[in-house]
């Protein structure tokens, strides 16, 4: 009936990154294949250069016109294009900081390369989705990838018991997002986001059933973000994990999800948004407060940063509850310049692990000041960043999207994050604390390759820069999501 | 231009990180290298600045650097207006400081803190920049707490030592009365005139100059109640009576950075901040007369203490207090020009003196008190002669530079009308007297008479707290032994002392003309016609030489000249006189030994009372309600919270997936009884 007769060439200038990371991904794994454990810098070298590669190709068509190809399942623009580049950087250097910790624990082998660029690949698919079905191909992909790598210790029980658990709980919350897509599927006709657009608005009347599909939806993106009450798997995960997975866990695909949530929410769902709308505050709220204050009673340093993003995740929300422009353009200031921030404190902490003992709980940390002055700083700074301390970029980013939500009358909950922020800032400064007053029992110094030392100067240099200068950055933001 | 005005602040500021972060890796000589080629950087580039703005006439510079922020249509940004009045600024700031950096070498060679205090004094110039470069009220905060910062972490510098640690929390409280002050000005000016840029501010202040606002039920007016919340920040950074007890504390700093910070730049920011305010200041008279009488008591009043100081650098202190009134009591009498002249010639020969006293100090193995000294002008030439330069310079001997400022204040007292000015004048009058007595009572101790030691170490147990002085640099004392022979500094220390000397002769007479009298501060600085104190003066000007010689005619000179002889005739020649004295006016004395109770009773009042309003609201407040209720409350309350939530976060895989389902039937609930 609707089926065009005449078939239409995709166009595969725009899907170039995407055809170029999977083309790589394969070639990394039959190389590997034939390489020795001492020459595994080789597969090593060659992520990079591929993230790179993809890096350009994705630079190249930034600025010209949106595409959408695949027989619209596929589109290409700036808000993608942003958060692809996002995504590589983030993805090159935790790649970086993590193959000395991987090699320091015997576990340096080319499975890690190649689940961790199929998982990129992933997140490059759920950035650009234009329908249900990519969104859900792209997203699966990711999962899997990530299952793989939490398990990647395979013969440490904690991996596989944390790895056990995201599996199962993932697989529940898929099952609950492709009931949620179904429903919508039904009551639209069309996977098509925006076909669904179109006709989400008029279906507005009578029916429960795109209301009741928004629900499922929501919650299987939830779970992807980690918003409370979908949240338990992620201190676990956080925990479990090995640290270099725990920092791959917790910042690229952040941003994958928040493109989810737009492309999903937004741009396919955006005439039923008084419904999600709704949904997403009671996330947020909950999101905020079991974040902040349960951060507080962790000894962990990982449980602590893993609830830490659950609150972030709660001030992401904000923006995209705000429902404009600005609110959108700030949630995605903030998931870019948290996840800049996750990196570099998940790299100080790989570091500041001395040779066979890593840094569990926070009081490993003690004394970093007299061990290391240079990354004592740069936690420093990432943790004055994230509690939100001004001049530092993470507090733009909430005053950002604060002002966002300000702007649409919700003072109310302006001022509940602003409080609850403040009890956040406890736990961070905690850790300040520690590095600078308690007496560390060694002073071994921190011994770090120079490329690694470089990037994390460069992240920490970048968070004070982005502070003092954060209309740049803003100004891509709001350009990319016009 | 905009790339020179970003390398002159940016300079310094390479220099303090380098020092600061890297310090113990590039080493000691490293640090002062590339410290000091920073600031000699930006010096160079300031007479750039000065030669294009002043010396050539280029316009003012009034630009934005980048916009931090935008919010409700205020821009925050940072941005430099560079006119006349900065040019100065910055040229004084960078020179006194490189002298500062360089004479840091000699003085604090033997300190484990090298670095570091190499690190604060370029990061205080970085600041001190900040503050005066800036166009708008934002950037001007943050120079104004930048430099008070560093100033905490100097006079804190011998943190070891619990006196340093004392004055320097007592120098962060003041100056939190009086930043609190300044804060209120600033919020005022964003609320009303909806900026924080200078040019609008100024431009647009003449409208708001008869607007009233409603406090407590009385009608204020605006500018007044603006004005005198900016100037209650002035009061705080330039040590003004009844916020002035910090400074004489600060000097347990090293004596490099009570020269830099404590007398020749930071405590003059006060000064410099309301005289680039003068469009507004000049809107409120009553505003005018506060200043001037806060002034005029300080200038006075602080004099008088430095009689009975003993320590070298207290005196100097209290001097500094005492000059700092003046320039004050000037800008109270709408003479802006003369109280920023007043402080350019003030940096150079108080930073002298400071120095000096930093020399003497070297030179007697940090020996501090001036009892114990005499005679050193055969040992310490250089410090000597530049030491009498610079105490002829600070009594306004006709000539130096010292006296063109100091007399154009006082004439300019003398031609103004405002309420308060009678009083003023009367206060710079016998200021002068105190001045030249204790300027020279010093000069007298610490350089002429018997050498007192030689002998002086023997009941050196009641001054414990002398020894103290040396304790910083471990060891050092005992290197030396006691009762040796004073020493001539290195070069490192008297070269700058004879750079300082210079323009403390001559700065004066060569800028008279065109500061005060002349198109100078043209644009820059406002002044309402009816409060021109300085043009009647103007009449009567015919060059430098010619006002040097009328000096010579009039009253200050001579009461000048009284005060070098009684401090001649007491200290030198009947030395009996002065503990005979000091038995007649005992009462006085004690006053004066006491500080007029300033520090007593912002002891038993601030200190021990709001000790005491702690304690009551701690056994009450905290103890009883928040302790008990609040947080036990609470406590208990998240403890029970956290052990439902230990449950909840039990590890087992079917509870997580419970919580799921919970939370998705919540939302479906949620949508069905909507």
């Amino acid at each position: 009936m609707g089926i065009p007769m005449t078939f239409v060439p995709p166009d595969f200038v725009s899907v170039m990154p995407e055809i170029f990371v999977l083309s790589m991904a394969c070639a990394v794994l039959v190389i590997d294949v034939f390489l020795k454990d001492e020459q595994r810098g080789i597969t090593f070298g060659l992520c990079q250069l591929t993230l790179l590669g993809a890096l350009l190709l994705t630079l190249i068509g930034y600025g010209t016109d949106t595409t959408v190809t695949f027989n619209g399942h596929f589109i290409r623009d700036a808000m993608g294009d942003v958060l692809k580049v996002g995504i590589y950087v983030a993805i090159a250097m935790v790649l970086l900081f993590s193959r000395d910790y991987l090699i320091a624990r015997g576990i340096h082998r080319g499975e890690y390369y190649v689940l961790a660029l199929l998982g990129v690949l992933g997140m490059m698919v759920m950035v650009s989705a234009a329908s249900f079905l990519t969104a859900y191909l792209g997203l699966e992909l990711l999962s899997l990838s990530l299952y793989a790598l939490v398990a990647f210790d395979r013969d440490n029980a904690q991996c596989s018991e944390a790895a056990m658990k995201y599996f199962v709980l993932g697989a529940l919350a898929s099952g609950m997002l492709l009931y949620g897509i179904s429903m919508i599927y039904g009551t639209t006709g069309s996977l098509d986001l925006r076909v669904v657009a179109g006709a989400a608005i008029e279906n507005r009347d009578g029916s429960l059933l795109p209301a009741l599909g928004v629900a499922f939806l929501v919650v299987g993106l939830a779970f992807k973000l980690g918003a409370v009450p979908f949240h338990m798997w992620l201190p676990d995960v956080y925990q479990g994990a090995p640290t270099s997975v725990t920092l791959y866990v917790g910042s690229a695909p952040k941003l994958a999800a928040f493109a989810l949530l737009m492309r999903i929410l937004v741009e396919g769902l955006g005439g039923l948004e008084s419904d999600w709308q709704q949904m997403l505050i009671v996330l947020s709220v909950l999101s905020i407060a079991v974040g902040n204050v349960i951060a507080i009673a962790q000894t962990n340093i990982k449980r602590m940063l893993a609830y830490s993003t659950i609150s972030h995740v709660g001030f992401i929300l904000l923006g995209i509850i705000a429902g404009t422009a600005d609110g959108y353009s700030a949630a995605m200031f903030y998931a870019l310049t948290y996840v800049l921030t996750t990196v570099g404190s998940f790299g100080i902490i790989i570091l500041a692990g001395r040779s066979g003992c890593e840094v569990e709980n926070i009081q490993d940390l003690r004394g970093l000041n007299d061990r290391s002055p240079w990354f004592a700083f740069l936690m420093l700074v990432m943790m004055m960043s994230t509690a939100g301390i001004p001049f530092l970029v993470g507090f733009y980013a909430k005053f950002a999207v604060l002002m966002a939500i300000v702007n649409v009358g919700m003072v109310g909950l302006a001022v509940y994050a602003v409080v609850l922020s403040v009890v956040g800032a406890f736990y961070y400064l905690r850790v300040v604390k520690v590095m600078y007053f308690d007496k560390s029992e060694d002073s071994i110094p921190i011994l770090a390759a120079l490329d690694t030392k470089i990037v994390i100067g460069a992240n920490g240099l970048i968070l004070i820069l982005l502070g003092l200068y954060p209309t740049g950055l803003m100004g891509v933001c709001i350009s990319a999501l016009q | 231009m905009l790339t020179v005005y970003i390398f002159i602040v940016l300079m310094p500021l390479f220099g303090a990180i380098a020092a600061g972060l890297f310090g113990k890796k590039i080493g000691r000589r490293a640090a002062h290298w590339i410290t000091i080629l920073g600031v000699g950087g930006s010096f160079v580039l300031s007479l750039v600045v000065f030669n294009r703005h002043v010396l050539s006439g280029e316009p003012d510079f009034n630009g934005t650097l980048y916009t931090w922020a935008m919010m409700e249509g205020v821009r925050l940004e940072i941005g430099f207006l560079v006119d006349s009045l900065t040019a100065m600024m910055i040229t004084v700031v960078t020179f006194v400081s490189l002298m500062v950096h360089i004479y840091t070498i000699g003085y604090m060679k033997e300190d484990d803190g090298y670095q570091r205090f190499f690190s604060y004094i370029s990061l205080f110039t970085f600041s001190m920049l900040m503050l005066v470069m800036s166009n708008n009220f934002l950037q001007l905060f943050f120079g104004w707490e930048a430099v008070g910062v560093v100033s905490y972490l100097l006079i804190g510098f011998w943190y070891k030592r619990p006196t340093a640690i004392y004055a320097n929390m007592k120098a962060f409280l003041v100056n939190r009365v009086g930043d609190f002050g300044f804060l209120l000005g600033i919020a005022s000016i964003l609320m009303f005139f909806n900026s924080l840029d200078y040019a609008d501010v100024f431009h647009a202040a003449p409208l708001y100059a008869d607007k009233t606002i409603s406090i407590g039920g009385g009608q204020w007016s605006l500018m007044t109640i603006t004005c005198i919340l900016l100037f209650i920040g002035a009061m705080g950074k330039s040590a003004q009576v009844p916020l002035h007890v910090w400074l004489p504390d600060s000097m347990e700093g090293p004596t490099p950075i009570s020269a830099l910070i404590h007398a020749a730049t930071m405590v003059t920011a006060g000064i410099f901040m309301v005289a680039r305010m003068s469009p507004l200041f000049e809107l409120s008279s009553t505003a005018l007369s506060f200043v001037l009488v806060i002034g005029s008591i300080t200038a006075l009043f602080m004099g008088l203490l430095g009689i009975v100081q003993n320590d070298i650098k207290r005196v100097v202190a209290y001097s500094t207090l005492s000059q700092l009134g003046y320039m004050t009591v000037a800008l109270g009498v709408s003479a802006y020009s003369a109280a920023v002249f007043h402080l350019m010639t003030h940096a150079f020969f108080k930073a002298l003196l400071f120095l000096a006293a930093g020399s003497v100090i070297i030179g007697m193995h940090h020996e501090q008190d001036m009892r114990k000294m005499g005679g050193l002008r055969k040992y310490m030439p250089i410090t000597w002669i530049t030491s009498l330069i610079g105490s002829l310079a600070l009594i306004g001997f006709p000539g130096f530079s010292g006296f063109y400022s100091k007399d154009s204040i006082i004439e300019a007292v003398k031609a103004s009308h405002i309420p308060g000015s009678g009083f003023a004048y009367f206060a710079v009058i016998v200021g002068v007297f105190v001045t030249a007595f204790y300027s020279f009572r010093m000069y007298f101790l610490v350089f002429h008479g018997k050498e007192r030691f030689q002998h002086s170490h023997a009941g050196d147990s009641r001054h414990a707290g002398a020894e103290e002085h040396g304790g910083h640099v471990d060891g050092h004392d005992h290197q030396h032994g006691h009762g040796h022979r004073p020493h001539e500094s290195p070069a490192v220390v008297t070269v700058p002392l004879i750079m300082l000397a210079i323009p403390s002769i001559f700065i004066g007479g060569m800028t008279i003309g065109s500061m005060l009298f002349g198109s100078y501060f043209e644009g820059v600085i406002y002044v309402a016609p009816e409060h021109d104190a300085l043009a009647h003066l103007a009449e009567h000007f015919h060059g430098a030489i010619s006002f040097a010689l009328h000096g010579i005619l009039g009253l200050p000179f001579w009461l000048a000249m009284a005060g070098v002889w009684s401090a001649w005739f007491i200290y030198m020649k009947h030395p009996e006189y002065a503990e005979h004295i000091r038995l007649k006016l005992g009462p006085i004395h004690q006053i004066l030994e006491r500080k007029y109770g300033f520090d007593d009773f912002n002891q038993m009042f601030f200190a021990d009372g709001s000790r005491r309003l702690g304690s009551a609201l701690w056994k009450f407040g905290d103890a009883g309600l928040i302790d008990g209720l609040l947080v036990n409350g609470s406590a208990r309350t998240i403890g029970w919270v956290a052990s439902v939530v230990r449950h909840i976060q039990s590890g087992y895989l079917f509870h997580y997936a419970f919580a799921m389902i919970v939370g998705l039937l919540g939302l479906l609930t949620w949508i069905v009884v909507r």
